[in-house]
Parts: structure tokens; sequence; C-alpha cells
């Protein structure tokens, strides 16, 4: 073995010349070390492999022409974006490559930019200048960029569009949770105009409660929220016995009726299942709130909480003066006050008192209070942050209780401690942090939330949307949200308005609900008299529509109020009322709308004129439309109703002016009822 | 060759690289060709690893699987069904069996959650599934082991949308289910039934496939007529851009059933 060493030393460097040659070979292959790693290096084998894929295809020669080898670059200095990705995903910009099963070959879906402009690292995040695979995908202790998985991709849109786009359901779904469900009281966002993100949920001041509910049921809802209500936001505190058993007693302690009292009733409750059952229909109560059926489904809206074990929560005597009027209790609520008669009182309570379940309360029973245990439930609610969401007399909301959050989908990993078993990235972590909070540690304060796993992907998409980019991003980039408007109408009927909520269903100005019709411009759509009995006796004008207006018992007064306010300022400047007139169109010009309505336009697919022939589901009802609308509006709707209500689904069908007036003469003719037998000739 | 294999487990763990890709690796291999055999070492105890990861022992076998619920959803790219998947295994009788093993798999960005249970007691084990960052179709595979441990198998394909065709489901949602949609829901009732001319509905594909994309967009630009079809399907031409038809499009050939040529590639486990 010695020798065989001794010898070979001795042929390669036995002597000065046989030392030089050798070394010289060394040292030049070494000097090749470096060309070949670039010879070998994955973005060259990439485009190799792509130049062979691409070498069998009927659209080669095209291909190879677009084809440019070396390391491509995307840099957009003021994105702050050097992107090589094209260097190995070669066919990205090829429309063709559509039927290639997996990157780096495929083409890139649709998107609204061009990669051009945009490079990739704007949206998949991950090392845009690397030239490898795993430095460019994973993240190095160098680099702490791993890409987004696909799931969370919407995250990026966010970064630049504040309001809600139609192509990103789940970061606008994310966004809305983070205001719906509460978590914007606690955890400030601040948004990069300056703006702070508002809850839009209402929790209820706890300032009263004394006067609605018992304290037995506010142990019963501490313990498990959702045991009184599958639909509740509450968050769970997972508390003990004890503390729940002292935050009522200090909830209750605390409460202070309200002034101009629940007690002087005259009405008792009617205990009449079926007039109660029909007047909360015909109130059209579910329009806002639901109740779970039989089945275990829920039927109703969610304007409003959950009725199905309101009697087990609700002193009657509370739900009797809420019913009255729900302004007295809470100025804010998007309950209408629908003046309701005493006995009307009396039914509608006495059928919500029904609503009971018997295991709610069954296992409470708690012994007075001691001034230690108010003492202790005070402290206690000041810990958990209760004022963060509810108003409670005496208690400050906290400010800053729980991290900031306007820039959490920059957190560096390092920042974060993971539990055992979790993957170690940002979005796991927010996710897990969504789903568990307090299983990273004892004595944490996040409560549980009842979120679907699509809901905590919306709300970690919406997260890592606000990051570095989004608030350092320039002015020009942004797309910015319209703001939120406050519009709120004067006067008197604006009072009225406010009073009957009609803004909790309606939007007017930008501002409102989207569960009806948008009021901007009904002064211009409709005629007075349909309008004044329309608020008498509110019908629907869709056949197949389950959520409705209620009816309110107003006076004659309040209804010539509203009419006469809504007909003078809603109007809107592209239609003249007056211009065109509701009667006098020569049969010949009546019977051309008729040709075309059924013919040309074929309207019956949507809207009903003849109830005897028509059965179109889609558009409101137009057999009285006549007695409704103005001949303005409707001659400008057929011209282009997007331009009177956007987004509505009626089709803009390019009228000319002969075949518009024509339809306006056939609609104008629809009066109803016997009439209507004019209008047939 | 080895050589080759090992330096995949070291360099690139994260990322899963196609198999015939592998020999790019090599440079790489220099670089870490000192570590070779720590290499060869960590790739055999990974590769065990891997085998002994938790499975629930099962009670009982089944002799078929079938599905409850959850196959042919359209979800986004990356995004969770909308509703999990439910599987159930019955013995040969077709009566349930609880405490089955069922073991899913698909490609290999489809997560699911859990990956394998046993069944409850009516028989049903239920997973939620993000779908791959790929649009197109994906086959789920369920399988469970009969009493002589062979495997029988349930495939079950589901549709992942991108962001154009994400676009064209909101769009059809607004202006077109109301009628090309036969069911109804009590938030939103078809009027399939009250048209004379009965609309197809975008999952016809025997219908719609052999429609070529220029007529689908004049259909939907100019109406009916424009192809000597009812004039119940009005003209949106002047209400949806040409981008919104291209959308809407691409929509309707990616639910369509059967596939469309352009839906795409199906991905499913390799």
């Amino acid at each position: 073995m010695k020798e065989q060493l001794t010898s070979l030393w001795q042929r390669l460097f036995g002597d000065s010349v046989r030392a030089f040659g050798v070394v010289s070979l060394i040292f030049l292959g070494s000097l090749a070390i470096a060309p070949a790693k670039n010879f070998f290096s994955e973005w060259r084998h990439y485009q190799r492999g792509y130049l062979k894929m691409v070498r069998n295809r009927s659209d080669a020669n095209t291909l190879q022409r677009h084809f440019h080898g070396g390391i491509q670059q995307i840099w957009l200095p003021e994105l702050g974006v050097v992107d090589r990705c094209t260097s190995c995903h070669v066919g990205l910009k090829e429309s063709s490559l559509t039927d290639v099963p997996v990157q780096p070959y495929r083409t890139h879906p649709v998107i609204p930019h061009k990669l051009d402009q945009f490079g990739c690292t704007m949206c998949h995040r991950g090392q845009g200048a690397a030239t490898t695979v795993s430095e460019a995908h994973s993240s190095t202790l160098a680099w702490e960029q791993p890409i987004l998985p696909a799931k969370y991709i919407e995250s990026s849109c966010g970064e630049c569009h504040r309001a809600p786009l139609p192509g990103t359901p789940q970061l606008n779904q994310g966004r809305s949770l983070l205001s719906r469900e509460g978590c914007v009281h606690c955890h400030t966002v601040k948004l990069s105009d300056g703006s702070v993100m508002k809850a839009t949920d209402d929790p209820p001041s706890l300032s009263h409660i004394a006067d609605k509910t018992t304290r037995e049921w506010i142990f019963a809802w501490l313990k498990d929220p959702q045991a009184y209500a599958t639909t509740s936001t509450m968050p769970n505190f997972k508390l003990s016995d004890d503390d729940a058993r002292d935050i009522s007693a200090f909830l209750i302690a605390n409460s202070t009726p309200v002034p101009g009292d629940t007690a002087t009733l005259s009405a008792k409750a009617s205990p009449d299942p079926a007039a109660g059952t029909s007047l909360y229909g015909e109130s059209f109560c579910a329009s806002c709130h639901a109740v779970q059926n039989a089945a275990g489904n829920m039927v109703g809206g969610d304007v409003g909480p959950e009725l199905t074990r309101v009697g087990s929560k609700v002193k009657p005597e509370w739900l009797q003066a809420w019913l009255r009027n729900p302004r007295a209790y809470d100025p804010g609520t998007a309950m209408p006050h629908y003046r309701f008669n005493d006995s009307q009182v009396a039914t509608l309570s006495g059928f919500l008192s029904t609503k009971t379940d018997s295991d709610l309360l069954a296992n409470v029973h708690l012994a007075d209070a001691t001034p230690e245990q108010v003492a202790h439930g005070k402290r206690l609610v000041a810990d958990y942050g209760c004022a963060s969401c509810h108003e409670i007399a005496g208690i400050k909301k906290p400010e800053n209780f729980a991290p900031e959050l306007s820039r959490i989908g920059s957190k560096p990993v390092t920042q974060l401690v993971f539990l055992p078993g979790m993957q170690h990235t940002l979005p796991d972590y927010i996710a897990t942090k969504i789903k568990q909070p307090r299983s990273f540690g004892q004595g944490l304060k996040m409560p549980q939330y009842t979120f679907t796993p699509a809901q905590i992907d919306s709300l970690t998409t919406s997260l890592l949307s606000l990051n570095e980019r989004s608030n350092t991003l320039p002015p020009s980039l942004e797309v910015a949200a319209t703001p939120e408007s406050d519009y709120q109408p004067a006067g008197k009927a604006g009072k009225l308005m406010t009073d009957l909520a009609c803004f909790s269903c309606h939007r007017i100005n930008g501002h409102g609900g989207d569960m009806a019709p948008d009021l901007t411009w009904e002064g211009s759509s409709v005629q007075r008299a349909w309008l004044v009995d329309f608020l008498k006796n509110p019908g629907t004008l869709r056949p197949a529509l389950i959520r409705r207006m209620p009816r309110f018992n107003l006076t004659d007064g309040e209804v010539n109020e509203l009419t006469d306010y809504i007909m003078t300022v809603y109007q809107s400047p592209a239609v003249d009322r007056d211009s065109m007139p509701l009667s006098g169109y020569s049969q010949g010009q009546v019977e051309l709308g008729r040709q075309l309505f059924y013919g040309k336009y074929a309207c019956q697919g949507c809207h009903i004129v003849d109830s005897k022939t028509d059965k179109g589901y889609i558009g409101p009802t137009l057999t009285q439309v006549g007695s409704r609308l103005t001949a303005a509006w409707i001659y400008q709707w057929m011209k282009n109703p997007q331009a009177l209500r956007p987004g509505t689904t009626e089709p803009n069908r390019a009228m000319g002016d002969e075949d518009a007036q024509a339809l306006t003469a056939f609609l104008i003719s629809q009066k109803g009822g016997a009439k209507k037998e004019v209008a047939k000739k | 060759m080895t050589h080759v294999q090992s330096t995949i487990h070291v360099g690139t763990g994260a990322f899963a690289r196609p198999a015939e890709q592998s020999s790019a690796a090599v440079p790489r291999s220099m670089r870490y060709g000192f570590l070779l055999a720590a290499a060869i070492l960590l790739s055999t105890s990974c590769s065990h690893q891997h085998t002994t990861s938790s499975e629930p022992k099962p009670t009982a076998f089944g002799a078929a699987i079938v599905e409850s619920s959850g196959g042919k959803q359209v979800g986004q790219t990356g995004g969770l069904l909308p509703q999990p998947v439910v599987v159930q295994v019955n013995d040969a009788q077709g009566t349930a069996v609880a405490g089955a093993l069922v073991e899913f798999s698909a490609a290999p960005d489809v997560v699911f959650d859990p990956a394998n249970a046993l069944t409850d007691s009516s028989g049903q084990v239920t997973t939620n599934v993000p779908l791959g960052g790929m649009a197109g179709r994906y086959q789920l595979v369920a399988s469970t082991s009969d009493k002589s441990h062979k495997k029988v198998e349930l495939k079950i394909e589901e549709i992942a949308l991108g962001y154009q065709q994400t676009l064209g489901r909101r769009l059809n949602d607004q202006y077109c289910e109301r009628c090309h949609n036969p069911e109804s829901t009590v938030e939103r009732v078809s009027n399939y039934d009250n048209l004379e001319v009965k609309p197809h509905p975008f999952t016809d594909g025997d219908t719609l496939n052999k429609i070529s994309d220029a007529d689908l967009t004049a259909i939907i630009s100019h109406g009916g007529p424009a192809l000597n079809k009812s004039a119940l399907m009005p003209a949106w031409g002047n209400t949806l851009s040409k981008s919104d038809i291209q959308a809407l499009i691409s929509y309707i050939r990616a639910i369509s059933d059967p596939p469309s040529r352009n839906a795409g590639p199906v991905y499913a486990k390799n």
C-alpha cells in the first residue's frame, strides 16, 4: 500500500517537469469548474427541456422563434421587481401551451395584468433574482420570502386594490369578515390612506342589560354563545364557571334602567300561536331574522340576531317595549320602528316568547352575587377587553388591546413562535392562530371563534394583503376604494327614514344596505300616487322574491312627508319626469310596442305583462307598470338601464328612439285591472 | 446515478421536481459531493420516516366504497371546495361498515384534511379538500382495503377555476344563471321552467362543446337570433365587455360535462 502511494507520487511529482505538468493540469481543471457550473445550471437544463418538448409540436416554428436563451429578467425599478423567473418558466406567454400539464412550461392563466409590466413576485412572492428552483421558491437563510401558496394568491391583488374586485371573492370575503366578525374592534388595522378599518357589526351595549335579560342567561351565553344561537358571532372565551358567574354578576350590578322605562305596559302577551305566526310572516321579520326550523336549517336573513331561542333570553316586558319602539333602547339599531299597535305587540311578543329551549338554562343555578364576585367580574371584564366591542357603563374602551395587524403580512418568520408539527410559514401561522388561538399558550386572551375552514382561508388571505408593500405603495399605483358614504337625509323626512331604518335594506347615494332596491333616483322613477299607495301597503314587484318590504303602520301625514321628500330630492339629472306624457300615445305606437315586447326583444322571458300567458320570473311584474313608473324613466331605461342603475341585470339593448318610444307607449298602457283591456285594443 | 438521486434529497427537499429532470442536479452534486455519504444515509432514513406516518388501524373491512356527496364540485384554484367530500364504505351486502380505513390521494398539491381516517358509525368519512394551484379538473381517489387486503378505489372528479373562470362564474351568477340553471334554491328561484324555449344548462357539454367559441361569442353578444335561435336569449354585447364574454366562455368550458376539448388536463395522482 505504502509502496504504491510512493510510486504514484514519484510518477506524478517525481521531477520538476512532471510536477509542473500535473499542477498545470489541476489548475486548468479548476479553471473549468465555473464554466461547467454555468453550463450545467438548472435554468439551462429547463431551457433545453423546453426546446426538446417544443420540437415535436405542430407549432414548433413559432415557439422556437419566440424563444430567447440565457437568463431572462423582468426589471421594474418603480416596483422593486427583479424577476428572473422567466428563465425557467419559458412558456408563460405562449398562448398555445395551455395543454402542457405542469409548470415550468405551461402558459400563464389569463389575468388582467401583463407579465412584462408586473413581473412574477408581485403576485407570487418568492425570490425574483434567484436562478435556482430552491432559492427562488423556498425561504432560505439569506432570503425570507417563500412562494405564496396558490390558495392565498388573491392577497397580492389586495396590496394595490383597496376596493372589492369581481375576480377576488376570497379576498373580498376575508376583508368583509375582518369588519363583520369584529376582528378590528380589538386589532387595529391602519390602511395606507391613513384611515382605520371600521367594524361593521354592532355589538349591543351592555349598560342596560338587566332590563333585557337575566343573569342566568348571561352565564349560559358566556359559557357557550353558540349553544344559544348557532349563527352567533360572539366568540367563546372558554371561561370557568366561577369567571362566568362573576362577569354575569358584574354586568347585572352595573346595569342601569333605560330612561323612559319599560314596565308601564297595558298589553298582556297574547299566546295565540296562529296569529303570531301570521303577524311574524306579514311583518317580514324573516327578511332580517333567522329561525332554525325542525330540519335544522336556518330560515331567514342575517341582518338581525337569530331568534330560535329568543324566548329563553329576553324578558317579556323588555320584548314588548322593544317591539313598540326599538330605538328607545338602542338608538342606533338596524331594526325599524314598526308602529305596532298594542294588540300586535301582544301577539308578536307572545309568539316570540314561545321560542324557548328548556335545556339552555336547566343547569344554571346562581346564588346571589357577593360584592367580591362583582369586583372580580369587573376585573375580568377589563382583562378580557369586553369593552372593546360592547359599550359598558363605567369601563373605557381599551386602546390597542390586541396587536396591530396593519403589516401582519410581512411579519418575519423569525419573530413567530410555532407549535410543534406546524409548517414554519407565515400563512400557516396566521391560519392556525385564527383557528385555535389558545393553542399557542395558556393565558392567551384571544377567544375561540367558529369560523369555517373556508372563512379561515379568506381571513388569512386578507391579512396577508396587509404588508410592507401595501403600506408603502406609491399613491400612483394604488387603486383606491370609493370612500364609505355617510349620507343622511335631512329634515323631518330624514328623521322618519332613520326611524323606519330604511337604510338597513335600501341604499341611497352610496349609503345603506343591499337587500332592497337602490332608491337614489326613486323620485324620477315612480309616480307619486303609486308611491303613496306602496308606502301604505307595500306589495312585491317580483314574483319569486322571499325578502320583502314590511308594512309599517304609517299615518297619512308620515306617508305624505316621505313621498314629498322622495319625489323632490331623489331625482336623476338624466331623467326629466315631465318631458313625456303618461297618456296620449297612439294605438299604432302601443301595438308596435307590443310586437317589439313579445317579438324582437322577447321581454316576456323575464317579465310578466299578461299574467295569463307570461311567466317571466326575473324582472319586476309589469301588469301595472303604467301606474307605477314615469314614461320618461321607462324611455331612458330602454335606452340604457345600467346608466340609471349600475349593475342591474336587464341587458342594454341599445335601442333606437323609435323602438324605445313604442315600448314606452306599450308599457305605459299597462295600468292593471280594467284599463289593461283598452291597451289590448 | 445514486449520486444524482441523493442530492435531490439534500438540495431541494421542499420542492417536488419531476423525476425526469433530476439530471439537472449533476452540477449541484459537485458542490455537495463531499456530502455524498451523509446524503445517502439521509435519504434512506427519510424514506423510513415517510412510511411510518400516523395511520389509524382499521377495525373492519368493507367490500366497496361509494360517494355520498361532494363530487363534481366547482372550486377555485388552491381554494377549499365549497362542501367537504364524503365517501361511504359498504360491505358486500351494501350495508355501511364502521371502522374501515379510507385513504385519499390526488395530484401532489391537493391536500386532504384528513388524508386518512376510519369510517364513522354510519360508515362515512368526511374530508375537506383544497384543490391544487392549476385550473382544471382534479381526480381524487378514495381507497379502502377489503378483507383480503386488496385495494378498492373510488374516483371522484372536481373542477378548479382559475382567475378568468372565477370572473366568468360571477357574471354567470349575475346575468345568466336564473335562466340557464334549471335548479332553484330558496334564495334564487329558477326561471328555466317559465321559458318556452329551454336554454342549455352550462354543464350540458353534449350541446355546448359542439358550439365554437366564435359562435358562443356571437350568441352572447347579439342574442339568440344571431344564430337562428330563440329571441328569448337577449343580446348582451352592450352590457358585457369583450373580456367579460371571454371570461364567461372560459367558465362554460371549464364546467362542461362531458369535458370540452379546451378543458385542459386532468390532474391525478402520479
